[in-house]
């Protein structure tokens, strides 16, 4: 996928971005609906967080993560700016942390990609109720307050839940910080 | 600044996700800007929201693919790798940056407006359909902080002075996370007084509890 935007990127290839667009769109289109768009909506905002990647593609650099962690980014960005109207407070980081890719180690690529694979894996052993809980929240957008009403749960329940659903993710990666 | 307290996990993940009432996330992005430690979590963090993203079923879209090669020209030109606000911090006059363009850049220079007795506040406006509210909140030496038996979730980062209250001293940088019912009752620095940003989810209720709880504190 990073070559694609590469070549977006220095060479503004049209056919790099239509097979990244019929990657990525559909998927984009499938996370706002499970945001709470209707279908036109969430192609809207698929089409739109593909045009922001073909306008600042040459903003992207390998390094600076793979492609599909800044296309969700933007994804999720755009989400909060169209779908909630809100504020987008938090900005994330696209890609790793400055402070981190300053001092790029040979392996970094390989280190991420081992990485995603545990937190694949991690998630995918985690128990069902955390699952869940982690699921609503990233997925489908909601608060914790919605997720406890939704799921006829205590606040502190979906807290907690959140809460051991990272820490056996985090120790899944511990050693490769 | 030595940050002690940080806000729950919990909390962290909600604003990678982008899942955080909008008054919350604002408490959230001014204590990122100061912790690297809380930074450091939001990039792992992300890497689930992106593991979660790229495991979605497909949704097929409806309508063609845009012609790109006509938009070419209005692409983006170098410039700041970093699109967007990103939160570094407190101004030199103690403001978090990405409130800046709400509060001014100096705490000495808000347009604190008077509530109580030693405690004056300036709120910061929304988006139309956020919920809670959202506030600076400067409370003089001593005094105790108002609204707290509080319903529903509160959270507070101090960004000048101190506060102290059942659960330990919180100076500049640290974060209270209360989400439930608790009841405490937070004092101002003796000398110094604190000033702090407050997301809460509920109205605060000041004209109907302030004769109660604007007590001096005189304990020291």
């Amino acid at each position: 996928m990073a070559e694609f935007l590469n070549r977006i990127a220095t060479k503004g290839d049209a056919a790099a971005f239509r097979d990244l667009f019929e990657i990525y769109a559909p998927r984009v289109k499938a996370y706002m609906m499970r945001q709470g768009a209707d279908p036109a909506t969430a192609e809207e905002l698929a089409q739109e967080t593909l045009l922001t990647v073909w306008r600042k593609a040459n903003l992207y650099s390998g390094d600076r993560g793979n492609a599909t962690t800044w296309i969700f980014t933007i994804a999720r960005n755009l989400r909060i700016d169209k779908l909630r109207k809100e504020t987008t407070w938090v900005e994330l980081p696209e890609g790793r942390d400055e402070e981190a890719s300053d001092d790029p180690l040979p392996d970094e690529r390989a280190e991420v990609k081992e990485r995603q694979k545990r937190v694949q894996a991690a998630l995918a052993q985690l128990p069902a109720d955390q699952h869940e809980v982690v699921v609503l929240s990233y997925i489908e957008g909601l608060t914790h307050s919605q997720i406890a009403e939704r799921l006829r749960l205590p606040l502190g329940t979906v807290k907690s839940r959140m809460r051991l659903a990272y820490l056996k993710i985090r120790e899944a990666v511990e050693d490769l910080k | 600044m030595t940050i002690a307290h940080h806000p729950g996990l919990e909390n962290l993940m909600s604003c990678s996700a982008g899942s955080m009432p909008e008054a919350f996330a604002a408490v959230m992005a001014s204590h990122i800007g100061m912790c690297p430690v809380c930074r450091m979590e939001l990039v792992l963090m992300h890497d689930i929201g992106v593991e979660l993203f790229s495991s979605l079923a497909p949704s097929p879209l409806a309508g063609k693919i845009p012609i790109m090669a006509m938009h070419r020209a209005e692409a983006e030109t170098g410039g700041n790798a970093a699109p967007g606000r990103s939160p570094d911090g407190l101004t030199a006059g103690g403001m978090p940056v990405i409130l800046v363009q709400y509060a001014g850049d100096e705490l000495d220079k808000v347009a604190w407006r008077r509530l109580a007795p030693g405690v004056q506040h300036f709120p910061i406006a929304l988006s139309a359909g956020a919920k809670g509210n959202l506030r600076l909140l400067k409370i003089a030496a001593g005094r105790a902080i108002p609204a707290h038996g509080h319903r529903g979730s509160e959270l507070t980062l101090v960004l000048r002075g101190s506060f102290r209250d059942e659960t330990g001293l919180y100076g500049v940088g640290d974060v209270a996370d209360h989400f439930d019912e608790t009841e405490h009752q937070p004092v101002a620095d003796p000398e110094g007084g604190c000033v702090c940003l407050v997301a809460s989810e509920k109205k605060f209720r000041f004209k109907s509890v302030v004769a109660k709880l604007f007590q001096p504190f005189t304990g020291l």
